[in-house]
């Protein structure tokens, strides 16, 4: 009788659940890690999410969902509400993505940064952010004064090592006696600690602050301390407009358009995408004539060539802190290398957090 | 007219009522706000505080995200009832979530019965241990035990940072700031097939019990509840004042400490910097919700714990703005405040007769 009586309750239940999921029009969720308004990462995406909208597809959003407990349930619960396609923007939800996916078979899930694609219907995709940062070691080290680059990193893994190892290549190109001092947050988003960042290392001397993180602090910071900045995620121009050389702009648009409209026409294929300036998921904001034209068609032409592959951001000899050999003159690092990159090149100065 | 007089004495249902009145308000409240964002209040309210909650998956998710709160909360009514302002919990859970995560870790490659047992016993003295430092420097430092527990959470927060990235983080893990998972006997097992719904529940519920037993049927609550009103009272009713500041600390950070590690162990199983979303600042909410009183802690920590759920929701099927949730945590407090008004003070209503000067 009892029994029976949980049984019926959960059948209600059940019907009462699916009743209000049933929706057979394609749509798009997307989980983000921080608010939409942060001016950086997740503004970023969600600027894609708009492209996907204005593509005809209906699309969903949810915010500033901690990477613990909670975002299987908000990924969940995307899927279970009858999203056909999910974009996981941060790199803490990679567990709880495949946990989800698995139950999921029919719903495809794109995870942002991550590794793991246990099952069929996972994908991982993320951008060759160091081509920009190639970008902005060339500039960097042509204009700094002092010879010392600031740059305010999140946490020590291999995306942001690149970052910091492509952009003091890059700079010792042109000018052999750069330095790269390095202050580590480990935060995506703090505007308080990423000030203070900043102005700790333009108190070091530094007089170009770049950063690896998400607020728009640090360029807030270098424009009233009045040294060279750079913008990051998103086009930053407008906070600090005297101080900043140019930023990298993450463009995510073209890609959730074209992988929900393959998903919506039932051609989409799992995979692993790592997409650069060529793609135009890595694009740059419009140069600072402040540097004069010179700098900037060179640094223009450096774009062309990075994008078409004529030049590589890791090309040999490239040497790390205790002199070993990584890459070999007149070779290039392959992208098995470049993923798991876990030490620094020469030039960069201090250790990577242990 | 309507008159305000200062009661002598408040009836005992108006403690019960006031909560009910001050959710009643924040719907109606949030009603307006929906409706003022251009949405149509009762949907939203719908999509808010009942579709969360419409299936069993629902249902577990709520109790997943209630337990901690709850479990938390049972702590803190020990200390708020003796006028002991540990505002730390957060910080007695992180750390209890390190020490319980660290055991778990040791034993990352066994398996045993006895692995889940000793991380949770770890983890209640973790927090325990963390929250005797507020509570040692209050008793023979005169420190304020507000500061103090509330800086602890900083330093708490850091070393859980410092661990996960530094010594603790998984040798595969490409340097990522988490560890490695845990192994299956370091688990709190799943209740049901399909579900998220852990044993750590259990925790909690015993809390509750063990908490309204001591309240309601021991001497030592007797004294909590006396030093509570009147600690010179208590003074000359010869209650041993420091134990007792000592011991509801302890008691409310091992229940923060089995909050870290039932979520560690629970729904995340592994390390990282988040383990929690700030359930030891929320959890203040729901034990002045509750009334400091077990059982109002448990209806209180699922109103808290459907509000976040109910963000989500919203945000899902309406698209509105997720912080709403924290909006509604905040009426609710906020409305409680003021309904207290109401125990201290009566409203006479006396018609509408000429005043007398």
């Amino acid at each position: 009788m009892y029994k029976n009586f949980i049984k019926y309750l959960i059948a209600v239940l059940f019907l009462f659940g699916f009743s209000i999921n049933a929706n057979a029009e394609f749509k798009v969720g997307f989980v983000y890690v921080g608010p939409t308004g942060d001016h950086g990462w997740t503004y970023q995406h969600d600027e894609g999410r708009k492209a996907v909208e204005a593509a005809g597809i209906k699309t969903t959003y949810v915010e500033s969902v901690p990477e613990g407990a909670d975002a299987e349930r908000v990924i969940r619960q995307l899927a279970q509400s009858g999203h056909d396609l999910i974009f996981t923007t941060s790199f803490g939800y990679m567990d709880p993505t495949n946990k989800v996916a698995k139950d999921f078979p029919n719903v495809k899930f794109e995870h942002a940064t991550g590794y793991k694609r246990e099952h069929s219907n996972v994908s991982t995709y993320s951008a060759r952010f160091y081509e920009g940062r190639t970008l902005l070691g060339h500039m960097a080290g042509k204009m700094t004064k002092t010879n010392v680059i600031g740059y305010i990193a999140s946490f020590p893994i291999p995306e942001v090592i690149r970052g910091i190892n492509a952009m003091t290549l890059a700079a010792q190109k042109v000018n052999p006696n750069i330095k790269t001092k390095i202050v580590w947050v480990f935060t995506w988003y703090d505007p308080g600690k990423e000030s203070e960042a900043a102005q700790a290392l333009i108190d070091q001397g530094a007089d170009i602050i770049m950063q690896h993180t998400d607020s728009t602090a640090p360029v807030q910071v270098a424009e009233k301390a009045g040294v060279w900045s750079f913008g990051q995620a998103s086009d930053m121009q407008r906070f600090a407009p005297k101080s900043i050389l140019t930023s990298i702009i993450d463009d995510w648009a073209p890609y959730y358009v074209e992988r929900s409209i393959a998903a919506r026409d039932g051609t989409w294929k799992q995979q692993d995408t790592w997409h650069g300036l060529n793609e135009g998921m890595v694009a740059m904001a419009p140069y600072n004539s402040a540097m004069g034209s010179g700098l900037v068609n060179e640094v223009k032409q450096l774009q062309k060539d990075l994008a078409s592959g004529k030049v590589h951001s890791f090309t040999g000899p490239i040497y790390d802190q205790k002199g070993n050999l990584l890459v070999a003159e007149g070779n290039v690092a392959d992208d098995a290398m470049l993923a798991g990159m876990s030490v620094y090149v020469k030039g960069v100065e201090g250790d990577i957090p242990k | 007219m309507i008159k305000i007089e200062k009661r002598s004495e408040a009836p005992n249902s108006i403690y019960f009522l006031t909560p009910v009145l001050a959710i009643f308000l924040t719907l109606i409240t949030g009603a307006l706000i929906f409706f003022i964002l251009g949405f149509k209040p009762l949907e939203a309210l719908k999509f808010f505080f009942i579709t969360p909650i419409s299936d069993l998956y629902g249902l577990s998710e709520l109790l997943i995200k209630a337990t901690p709160l709850c479990l938390i909360a049972i702590g803190l009514s020990f200390c708020f009832k003796s006028n002991n302002w540990n505002i730390g919990a957060e910080g007695q859970l992180t750390f209890g979530g390190i020490v319980g995560g660290g055991v778990a870790l040791l034993f990352y490659n066994h398996e045993g019965f006895y692995v889940l047992p000793l991380i949770i016993l770890a983890g209640a003295i973790g927090g325990m241990v963390f929250a005797l430092i507020p509570a040692i420097l209050k008793v023979y430092f005169n420190t304020n035990e507000i500061l103090v527990s509330l800086m602890l959470v900083y330093v708490s927060k850091l070393l859980l940072d410092y661990l996960v990235v530094g010594p603790w983080s998984n040798p595969e893990g490409f340097n990522f700031p988490e560890t490695r998972q845990f192994s299956d006997s370091a688990r709190l097992p799943i209740l049901f097939e399909g579900l998220r719904i852990h044993a750590g529940i259990f925790i909690a519920l015993i809390s509750v019990l063990l908490a309204w037993i001591v309240f309601y049927k021991t001497y030592l609550g007797f004294q909590i509840k006396v030093s509570g009103l009147s600690l010179k009272t208590a003074k000359y009713a010869g209650y041993k004042g420091k134990t007792m500041i000592l011991l509801v600390f302890m008691v409310s950070g091992a229940c923060a400490g089995l909050a870290g590690v039932g979520e560690i162990t629970g729904p995340i199983g592994q390390l990282h910097r988040m383990i929690s979303p700030d359930y030891g600042f929320t959890a203040i909410i729901v034990a002045f919700l509750g009334r400091l009183n077990p059982i109002g802690i448990v209806f209180a920590s699922l109103i808290v714990a459907l509000t976040y759920l109910g963000a989500e929701t919203a945000q899902i099927f309406l698209q509105v703005p997720k912080y709403t949730g924290q909006v509604f945590q905040g009426m609710i407090l906020f409305f409680l405040l003021a309904s207290d008004f109401l125990i201290f003070f009566k409203i006479k209503f006396l018609g509408f007769k000429k005043y007398e000067y």
